[in-house]
């Protein structure tokens, strides 16, 4: 593995195996009496977020805290940020204090590169404007495999506000190295320029893709990025786009539904759907979130410092367990 | 004359009675198998310990339960080498009040077997803790030992030990590859102290074997009562 995790991209098949691997053994010990091994005492985690979250940032810091780490939470509101303190000057700032990883979401697409030019600390990109969310993509793709022994072949609808989506970025490089047949579903005004080039199919009819699918993945209507009328109101976007019971009964019976959460009931997907117990992993994705990201911060962490890390081949990273 | 050298010192008839004697060994010292739990640690520890487990149901009958441990998670050298591989931890049992039989193939440095206890620990406290290793290779880092050893094996630090077995390996053996300054062969030297059917001292892990059976134990006791 690299020493970040900036892009799914960033990750070839056989890393994404072996953090699902990790995944599978670490969410054990949340069933444990004792939720926590002592793997990264002394570490220190900073959960950097520029941008509000509620499930991804508790994530990392129950990940970090359950490897025993350290966890600083940056938010920036209350921060110096709002006295107009600079991301770089903010970076200094951690670098100084010696932090070990530092988790960052931020609105600015390409951010967390940025950061990773400027400190020493190994940098987890926790979503980055309407471009990447590479951890989202893990766990969605640790959830599919609970439910299908392969992804080759797996036929993935991801549906709705592609234009800004991160999740949707990730989830489509993420399945791609993994042989699934990603197909994008969106009105053409919320599929973005050149999205021919991700080697997704795409469709703008949402009834004819859901009887060939074995995953829907449903994203949030991302209203608050949206500065032009993308549709004519929200009532005909959930008409065309929305997933709701009597879809639901087109998919075939094996179908799992999926959404990164938050959702916008009513909008993208209804209720009734949303909390389907049969069909719906929405929950289970939010409780694999925190063992994929224990994975991640084992792998990205659990090694030597990083500049010694860039010092060693793979080779010797690989096998050394003798 | 750098050229490693391969030298089989147990075949699989070997590792067959080694294991049998140390089922005997493991059922006179627990005068049976009441409240005993068996724990492998991954990778080559674990078919040992349903090995183990099989042969004492020969002995006394009933069934030994059998786990699991993974101890990546518990090392001492995390961050200092890349990550380990994980592997499931399993112990579907209480081990409150057990006594608990750690099985791993080769004892050596005795790091992997700290990392264990520590591991254990997290999951309950057992009333005793003893271990069973296939192959004793010496140089230890810790001051524990080994309650159940089928073959003590003199090697050189820099040599290797490699066991095998049918489920992981496809068949059974140790294999000894002498490192370059290799002072003992693992076949020119007689196996010192093979097959000591006593067990040295009774104590459990944490303590240094030497015959004097109590004081100056190393780890984890206080005192020297019992």
């Amino acid at each position: 593995m690299k020493e970040h995790l900036l892009s799914a991209a960033d990750l070839d098949a056989g890393d994404i195996t072996r953090i699902l691997d990790t995944a599978a053994h670490l969410a054990k010990v949340t069933d444990r009496a004792i939720k926590k091994v002592p793997t990264l005492r002394g570490r220190t985690v900073c959960n950097l977020f520029f941008e509000d979250s509620t499930r991804t940032r508790i994530s990392f810091e129950l990940a970090a805290k359950r490897l025993s780490a350290d966890v600083i939470n940056f938010t920036a509101k209350g921060s110096s940020v709002s006295k107009g303190e600079s991301l770089k000057d903010t970076a200094i700032t951690l670098q100084a204090m010696g932090v070990d990883a530092i988790v960052i979401r931020h609105g600015a697409s390409g951010a967390p590169w940025r950061l990773a030019e400027w400190v020493d600390a190994v940098v987890v990109n926790a979503g980055d404007g309407t471009h990447e969310h590479p951890t989202q993509a893990l766990l969605d793709l640790y959830t599919m495999r609970q439910h299908f022994p392969t992804f080759a072949g797996l036929r993935v609808a991801i549906v709705g506000d592609v234009l800004h989506s991160r999740v949707a970025r990730s989830n489509v490089l993420a399945l791609h190295t993994m042989g699934a047949e990603v197909t994008l579903v969106a009105p053409p005004t919320l599929l973005p320029a050149r999205v021919e080039t991700w080697g997704a199919a795409v469709s703008y009819d949402l009834d004819a893709a859901l009887p060939k699918q074995d995953v829907v993945m449903m994203l949030r209507m991302q209203l608050e990025r949206q500065r032009a009328g993308f549709f004519p109101s929200l009532r005909e976007y959930a008409r065309l786009y929305g997933l709701d019971a009597r879809r639901l009964e087109a998919m075939p019976e094996h179908a799992i539904v999926m959404h990164p959460g938050p959702m916008n009931r009513g909008v993208e997907i209804a209720a009734e759907v949303a909390d389907s117990i049969e069909r719906s992993v929405i929950a289970d994705q939010v409780a694999n979130g925190i063992s994929v990201r224990m994975a991640l911060l084992y792998l990205l962490l659990g090694g030597p410092a990083v500049r010694e890390a860039r010092a060693l081949p793979a080779a010797v990273a690989e096998g050394s367990a003798l | 004359m750098s050229v490693p050298e391969r030298a089989m010192v147990m075949d699989p008839a070997d590792v067959g009675r080694a294991l049998t004697r140390i089922a005997h060994e493991v059922v006179e010292r627990n005068k049976g198998t009441d409240g005993l739990v068996l724990v492998g640690i991954h990778t080559r520890g674990v078919p040992l310990a349903r090995r183990l487990a099989a042969r004492l149901s020969e002995i006394e009958g009933g069934q030994v339960p059998t786990g699991a441990l993974d101890v990546a998670m518990y090392r001492d050298d995390i961050g200092l080498r890349p990550p380990g591989a994980t592997r499931d931890t399993d112990l579907p049992f209480d081990l409150a009040g057990t006594v608990v039989v750690l099985v791993d193939d080769v004892l050596y440095t005795g790091r992997t077997i700290r990392a264990a206890l520590d591991a254990l620990t997290d999951f309950g406290r057992p009333r005793a803790i003893q271990l069973a290793v296939l192959v004793d290779r010496g140089h230890r880092e810790l001051p524990l030992r080994a309650d159940y050893v089928g073959k003590n094996l003199p090697t050189a630090p820099d040599g290797v030990v490699k066991v095998l077995l049918e489920e992981t390996d496809g068949r059974d053996g140790v294999l000894v590859m002498d490192g370059d300054g290799a002072a003992g062969d693992g076949r020119g030297r007689p196996a010192a102290t093979e097959g000591s059917g006593e067990p040295r001292g009774g104590a459990p892990v944490g303590r240094e074997g030497s015959g004097e059976p109590r004081g100056g134990a190393p780890v984890g006791r206080e005192g020297t009562r019992r």
